[in-house]
């Protein structure tokens, strides 16, 4: 009825080409998932490689408290103290924006909607963080530059507020997606056990959820101020780039990011303005490496605390 | 106080904090309606077939954009190209083969900090690396190779993500009927994992697309007489285009700046949403 | 009758066995009386621990060829981990460790020599919960021989029939083979599952509680399978329903792990109506009159 077991001499044949065929994909495999560390590394020592010079000739103590930022004099300056609070000021105006809104927003996502509207709103957030951070630019420059301007009676648009509010705008899908997944992740029986108590829906929310959510939501923050910190485009096309130490959100800064790209177009490649920018570009590497680092080992516990 | 009261404060603050964090979400709503209208509103004129067919005359102040087009599709598929393999290879590592260790735990906080690199970081690192090190110049390679690093962390994390969604059932089964584990991956569980590993990479290949700062000094150039002819050529892209035109061109013409972002977002957003709601719909049909 | 006869020789069994094993060359070409005492296991001294959790100590059997073997024992006991051993699925979880001799027809199939992939052709396994790949029925079934590198339709479309006929599946399928496998129902997905383990021409098939997910019919169905089954193949089979066991099983094995602390062992194995009526050791009896109590 059955026929014999199939010719095994066919089989032990192919057994040892098959095993040196595996062996090549597992190993390409291997590679594969090692690439990360090493693209990691790869990004740090070359950032390292080129600051040396700056490092040598201008000094990383002097850079990082200098407060004159003349890259083109003779000899040139270099403190990138201007730039650092320039960064920090737009940020700063960003998570103004950002951190209230998009936790709102992501509290009433993930608490009082409707999966109807859960999944507009999940379409609107992905549409806005798919576009591009040069037309966040070109809506800053048509909209927010004249519309700064106009408030507050200024000679130029072109401000820390500007830039921060675009940024804010910008940083809210960052926001609002880790916030929500944080509450989604609050389990079911917590909030039922207060529900049972009691306590409405909002006061669920404030006393149970939002507190047990809270190291997700704090990550959620880091993780849009890494993302706030290290935008490039849409600041460099509205902040004004001066190179002075600002002191209120309403003049024109530069920052980290938008000096790199403004600048490195007009360097000599080997130059010590070339290696300076590769340095800002290390402390912008180690700024956002350590956010990021934060960010992953708060949400890494909560991950852990939440499983059962 | 009286029980009455208690409750009806209750209610009182209920109604409150919905109407706080629910003007929160319509304000979202309305930026990212507004954004989507304005470009629209003020792009749409300027799209026609002489737009998309014609390249930029007097510095793109006239004239179309086609070269700007041609060169972003060499770059995204460039990029696709190396991003793709490369990432779902590390996906499969990670899900399939990686032990429990440190040195996983590793490999993950590198994925998950490779995504948080400002742009203009791996920008720098392009140049060094890619434009001067090995020596491939300012071209459509060095850019890619560039992008393919920033999305490469999408890529891996889709994968993992979609292959943990596939029951161990089902690699048992295939393993005892004495299938390999690499054949188990191939036949049974990459077809399953597609639609997830499919929309991540295109949500990730999409990002890469708007991306102006990694190709800032890597390749992409202002204006071109001709059109790509390999990937060591320069390209133009559609939001450098953008940037070059506002910041570097004295009475740039609005309608083409609008119509070059209609044409890119509509690209990127298009493709992006369309991926995420065919995964959630995909997630829906498909119960393990 | 060649098959009764075998079934009650073991040693016959054994040596015949042995001898199919280091010539596979002539396999094809040989009697299908030479095939058909294929398929017995031969366990001793099968220690399994995870990490440093003892689970099985010291389990030595015989499973004799075209016949249904039944392993019960209270759930925990390490039923699940002994049938792992047998085509070295435990391989497939890490820190699992193995110590003892288990044999296939006499060779050793723990060892270096024997590639776990070509042992899992010959010994295929049935899950507890329905798990056909995401394909179409045809697809399902054609999985294994495809492994095998067999590409030729003719060939498949004969292997898919036999197979689904194996499993008394056919008849219910033959008109849809294209349809994809999880429109069908719990029962037939399980048996669509035993269908695709027997398109490899197993000589054994183990079973881990194969009905337990299932309606009572659908039960009844794969236990008809089982029934007709065994004249060709050697089936395992885990299972905590104990009329089941009774019903369809010509041995019994029963594992007991006495406490957390020491790792189960093998409490007695024997000819299942004995174990059934009157059996040696009396936690066997009380095991069994406690579950039909
Ligand atoms: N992958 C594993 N890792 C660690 N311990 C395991 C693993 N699988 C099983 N065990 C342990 O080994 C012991 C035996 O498990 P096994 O699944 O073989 O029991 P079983 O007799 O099949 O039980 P059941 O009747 O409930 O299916 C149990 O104590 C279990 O906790
Ligand atoms: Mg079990």
């Amino acid at each position: 009825m059955r026929t014999p077991p199939s010719d095994g001499a066919r089989r032990l044949g192919r057994t040892t080409t098959r095993r040196a065929a595996e062996a090549v994909v597992r190993a390409i495999i291997h590679v594969c998932g090692w690439l990360a560390i090493v693209i990691l590394a790869a990004i740090a020592i070359f950032l390292a490689w080129n600051s040396v010079r700056a490092f040598g000739e201008a000094g990383l103590g002097t850079m990082l408290s200098g407060t004159a930022w003349y890259p083109t004099s003779d000899p040139g300056k270099f403190g990138m103290l201007p730039l650092i609070l320039g960064s920090l000021f737009v940020t700063g105006v960003a998570l103004a924006v950002s951190v209230p809104v998009g936790v709102a927003a992501a509290v009433f996502i993930s608490e009082f909607s409707g999966p109807g509207v859960k999944d507009v709103m999940k379409s609107i957030i992905e549409f806005m963080a798919a576009v591009p951070s040069v037309v966040y630019g070109l809506i800053g420059v048509a909209v927010v530059i004249p519309l700064v301007k106009d408030v507050f009676a200024l000679n130029s648009g072109m401000t820390a507020l500007t830039g921060g509010i675009v940024l804010g705008v910008m940083s809210l899908p960052t926001v609002i997606s880790i916030s929500e997944d944080a509450l989604h992740a609050v389990p079911f029986d917590l909030r039922q056990g207060s529900a049972a108590l009691g306590n409405t829906r909002w006061q669920t929310t404030f006393k149970v959820t939002v507190p047990a959510a809270g190291s997700g939501i704090f990550a959620a923050v880091m993780l849009g101020l890494g993302r706030a910190i290290g935008e490039t485009m849409a600041v460099l096309m509205l902040t004004g780039n001066a190179a002075v130490m600002p002191t209120t959100v309403l003049e024109s800064v530069r920052t980290m990011t938008g000096t790199i790209a403004a600048e490195m177009g007009e360097v000599v490649q080997g130059g010590l303005h070339y290696s300076v920018l590769f340095a800002v570009g290390l402390v912008l590497f180690a700024i956002t490496f350590t956010i990021n680092l934060a960010a992953d080992l708060v949400l890494e516990r909560q991950r852990k605390r939440w499983r059962r | 106080m009286s029980g009455m009261s208690r409750t009806r404060r209750a209610r009182r603050s209920e109604a409150v904090a919905r109407a706080v964090t629910g003007l929160a979400a319509v304000s979202v709503v309305s930026v990212a309606l507004f954004v989507l209208a304005y470009i629209v509103y003020h792009g749409i004129g300027a799209i026609d077939w002489t737009f998309l067919t014609d390249v930029p005359r007097d510095r793109g102040r006239e004239g179309g954009i086609l070269p700007v087009i041609v060169g972003t599709l060499w770059v995204v598929a460039t990029t696709a190209g190396l991003t793709l393999p490369i990432g779902i290879l590390a996906g499969i590592y990670l899900s399939e083969y990686a032990p429990r260790t440190f040195t996983t735990r590793a490999i993950r906080l590198a994925i998950t900090n490779m995504a948080g690199v400002p742009s203009i970081v791996y920008g720098l690192f392009g140049l060094a690396a890619f434009v001067l090190l090995a020596g491939f110049g300012r071209s459509i390679i060095a850019s890619a190779l560039t992008l393919t690093c920033m999305t490469l962390p999408v890529v891996i994390t889709a994968t993992e993500e979609a292959l943990r969604q596939i029951p161990q059932d089902l690699r048992q089964a295939s393993l005892a009927l004495g299938a390999t584990r690499l054949r188990t991956i191939y036949k049974v569980v990459l077809p399953a994992a597609a639609p997830g590993i499919i929309t991540g990479s295109i949500l990730g290949l999409a990002r890469a697309a708007g991306e102006t700062a990694p190709i800032l000094f890597t390749g992409a150039v202002f204006q071109m007489r001709k059109l790509p002819d390999g990937l060591s050529s320069r390209f133009m892209s559609l939001p450098y285009h953008i940037y070059a035109q506002v910041t570097s061109v004295p009475g740039w013409s609005p309608t083409l700046v609008w119509g070059t972002a209609l044409v890119l977002v509509a690209g990127v957003s298009v493709v992006s949403v369309v991926a995420a709601l065919w995964r959630s719909a995909q997630r829906r049909r498909v119960k393990w | 009758m060649n098959a009764l006869l075998l079934e009650r020789d073991g040693t016959l069994a054994y040596t015949a066995g042995a001898v199919v094993a280091d010539d596979a060359v002539d396999v094809a070409t040989r009697e299908d009386a030479t095939a058909a005492v294929r398929g017995t296991f031969s366990l001793s001294g099968v220690s399994v621990a995870y990490g440093r959790d003892r689970v099985i100590e010291g389990v030595g059997m015989e499973i004799p060829a075209r016949s249904v073997t039944a392993l019960i024992g209270p759930s925990g006991c390490g039923k699940s981990t002994l049938l792992r051993c047998l085509n070295r699925m435990n391989d497939e979880i890490g820190n699992v460790h193995v110590d003892g001799r288990i044999t296939l027809d006499g060779a050793d199939i723990m060892g270096k020599a024997m590639d776990p992939v070509e042992l899992r052709m010959r010994v295929g396994q049935v899950f507890q919960r329905p798990n056909p790949f995401p394909m179409s029925i045809y697809d399902n079934i054609a999985y294994g021989p495809r492994t095998q590198g067999i590409r030729r339709k003719s060939e498949l479309d004969l292997l898919v029939e036999e197979s689904l006929r194996g499993a008394a599946l056919w008849d219910e399928v033959k008109k849809s083979l294209k349809k994809h496998a999880f429109e069908l129902s719990g029962g037939q997905q399980q048996r669509l599952c035993i269908a695709r383990a027997l398109a490899t021409k197993p000589e054994v098939i183990l079973m881990d509680e194969p009905a337990s997910a299932l309606d009572p019919i659908s039960t009844q169905q794969i236990e008809d399978t089982i029934a007709e089954l065994k004249d060709s193949v050697t089936i395992v089979i885990v299972t905590h329903n104990m009329q089941q066991a009774a019903r369809i099983s010509n041995q019994t094995a029963f594992m007991l792990r006495e406490s957390l602390e020491e790792p189960a062992h093998l409490v007695e194995m024997g000819d299942t109506k004995k174990m059934f009526t009157n059996p040696d050791d009396s936690r066997t009896e009380s095991y069994i009159t406690g579950r039909f109590g």
